[in-house]
């Protein structure tokens, strides 16, 4: 292994212990997209066409909480607090640490993701997936875009007071449209129509065809490719615009 | 190599849309010395070590640290220095060890955890979280996390402000075993007596431009330079006289009180401290008495 390779696994490794001595991070990560299910389970568990919706839908909101909500609000805090800039002076590359917060953020999306798949085989009649090479792929597609726009959106954020409040604004009224709860097929065409704008429709469209209707990847290129666009948009402002100092310094 | 300087600095300016905060500074600090930036708030102190330390870069002028240009922020460079910021943070959920550990594994040659630890007086801390530290505490583990790669060149930035009498000294005292280690320090400080204790040279700096550079005990001896004679006359008032050379002064005082059969009481010599050529240079030109 190269000496940045082994310093991004150094970092990853302390993410991670980190990760799980932040009760509030650990709650908000795991514990409340499963108590969601849980609930929405219950909810719908008369009508197996509703817990097919919901189990995909909490999946698809699950790589959303872990990656674009996680690393929105950790990197403001880190750079607000200056830990970002004391990161920098040391010799640790900037593509390690970057790696590492990646890497730690998508390890809790594949960990969050398999507990749903779980849940939803075990209690809600959903079964072991139709399609593992689609599963893969669109949590693969969904953690890049969702993570790239998380630290893009980092940027906007002004301080860490604000920071629940601006990635709730996104978060929120995300997760409403998108059809996490419901089938969004049944919502008003206004709502249909600023949900296919964004990305996680389409993540759920494809985990729902991977883990419920078996809809295979070649019909889902359509959802692919919008999330491929949010994807090179997030990624490009996530670089461009990124600051390791906060700015009243 | 080794009798290149540290730093060298040539007319380094930086400018912020409009304003200019560094207007063409020029200093060099060699291998070994702790070198002492003082002046003002808003002097560009800050902006000048932040060049220095790669987390600015500059608008024109020539800038070398450790024969490296930390424009670039070569990753060598960093592996080289330590650097104790103004302010920044730290993981809140780490151990105070855990924390030092982990920095050590970032640097190619770093000293041992332990012996830094004790170092920087953080001994009963190690287990501790950080965010369980005080002010003084998270301050030393600032050192601890600046010193554990073992680098050639310390920046200290305000390195005790916040520190109680006691916690300062001790502070001083591993500046001082820095330097006896043969470091390099770049110390920026508000505290004129700090930079008296620690520094073999200071320059001050106001507006973005230097106003004066050298030893502390000799910066009085340039333009400003004089003595100050104190004495309490026949009548008991104290009297005092400024002087450029007092020999012929305190030879007339003495004999005058030797004639009288009295005691010179209360006499004193000084010579301008750092202080007051400090708050020489650095006042407003309003108030300057030129």
């Amino acid at each position: 292994m190269s000496d940045a390779a082994v310093l991004t696994w150094h970092q990853y490794r302390l993410e991670r212990k980190m990760f799980w001595r932040n009760p509030t991070a650990a709650f908000f990560n795991f514990v409340l997209p499963l108590l969601f299910l849980g609930l929405f389970g219950a909810i719908f568990s008369g009508s197996q066409h509703d817990l097919d919706v919901i189990v995909p839908g909490i999946a698809g909101m699950s790589i959303m909480a872990t990656t674009f909500s996680a690393l929105a609000m950790n990197i403001t805090f880190l750079r607000e607090q200056g830990v970002l800039k004391r990161v920098r002076g040391t010799p640790l590359p900037t593509g390690s640490y970057l790696a590492a917060i990646g890497a730690n953020a998508v390890t809790n999306a594949v960990l969050q993701v398999g507990i749903v798949i779980l849940a939803g085989k075990l209690f809600f009649g959903v079964g072991w997936p139709k399609d593992w090479i689609e599963l893969f792929v669109f949590v693969v597609a969904g953690v890049a875009c969702l993570a790239s726009l998380g630290v893009a959106w980092s940027h906007v954020i002004p301080n860490f007071d604000a920071a629940a409040a601006y990635q709730n604004i996104v978060f929120l009224p995300t997760i409403f449209v998108s059809g996490v709860f419901y089938d969004a097929d049944t919502a008003p065409s206004f709502l249909r129509d600023i949900a296919q704008v964004l990305p996680l429709i389409h993540i759920i469209d494809g985990l729902s065809g991977a883990l419920v209707t078996g809809r295979g990847l070649s019909d889902n290129l359509s959802a692919l490719a919008v999330i491929g666009v949010w994807t090179a948009f997030g990624t490009l402002f996530a670089v461009r615009g990124f600051s390791w100092e906060s700015r009243r310094a | 190599m080794s009798d290149a300087p540290a730093i060298l600095v040539r007319d380094l300016r930086k400018t912020y849309d409009a304003f200019e905060a560094v207007r063409g500074i020029d200093f060099e600090v060699a291998r070994g010395e702790v070198f002492g930036l003082l002046g003002p708030n808003g002097a560009g102190k800050t902006t000048t070590v932040e060049i220095l330390e790669g987390y600015r870069t500059r608008t024109s002028g020539i800038v070398s640290v450790l024969g490296l240009d930390p424009g670039d922020r070569p990753r060598a460079l960093r592996e080289r220095t330590g650097i104790v910021l103004q302010s920044s943070g730290m993981y809140r959920h780490l151990r105070v060890r855990e924390a030092v550990e982990h920095w050590a594994r970032l640097y190619p040659a770093p000293r041992d955890v332990d012996e830094v630890l004790a170092l920087a007086q953080l001994e009963g801390k190690e287990d501790g979280l950080v965010r369980t530290l005080s002010g003084g505490q998270a301050r030393r583990l600032d050192f601890a996390l600046a010193l554990i790669g073992d680098p050639e060149l310390i920046f200290l930035d305000e390195p005790t402000t916040g520190f109680d009498p006691q916690a300062r000294r001790q502070a001083w005292d591993v500046i001082r075993h820095l330097a006896e280690l043969g470091k390099t320090v770049l110390l920026t400080t508000h505290y004129l007596d700090e930079a008296q204790a620690l520094a073999d040279r200071v320059a001050i700096i106001k507006d973005g431009r230097i106003l004066a550079e050298g030893p502390p005990s000799e910066l009085g001896v340039g333009s400003a330079s004089h003595y100050r004679v104190a004495w309490r006359d026949e009548d008991g008032v104290l009297q005092e006289r400024e002087a450029t050379e007092p020999t012929a002064l305190l030879h007339q005082l003495t004999s005058a009180a030797l004639a009288r059969g009295e005691a010179l009481r209360d006499l004193s010599v000084t010579r301008p401290t750092l202080e007051d050529v400090y708050l020489e240079l650095t006042a407003e030109p309003e108030t300057t008495h030129v």
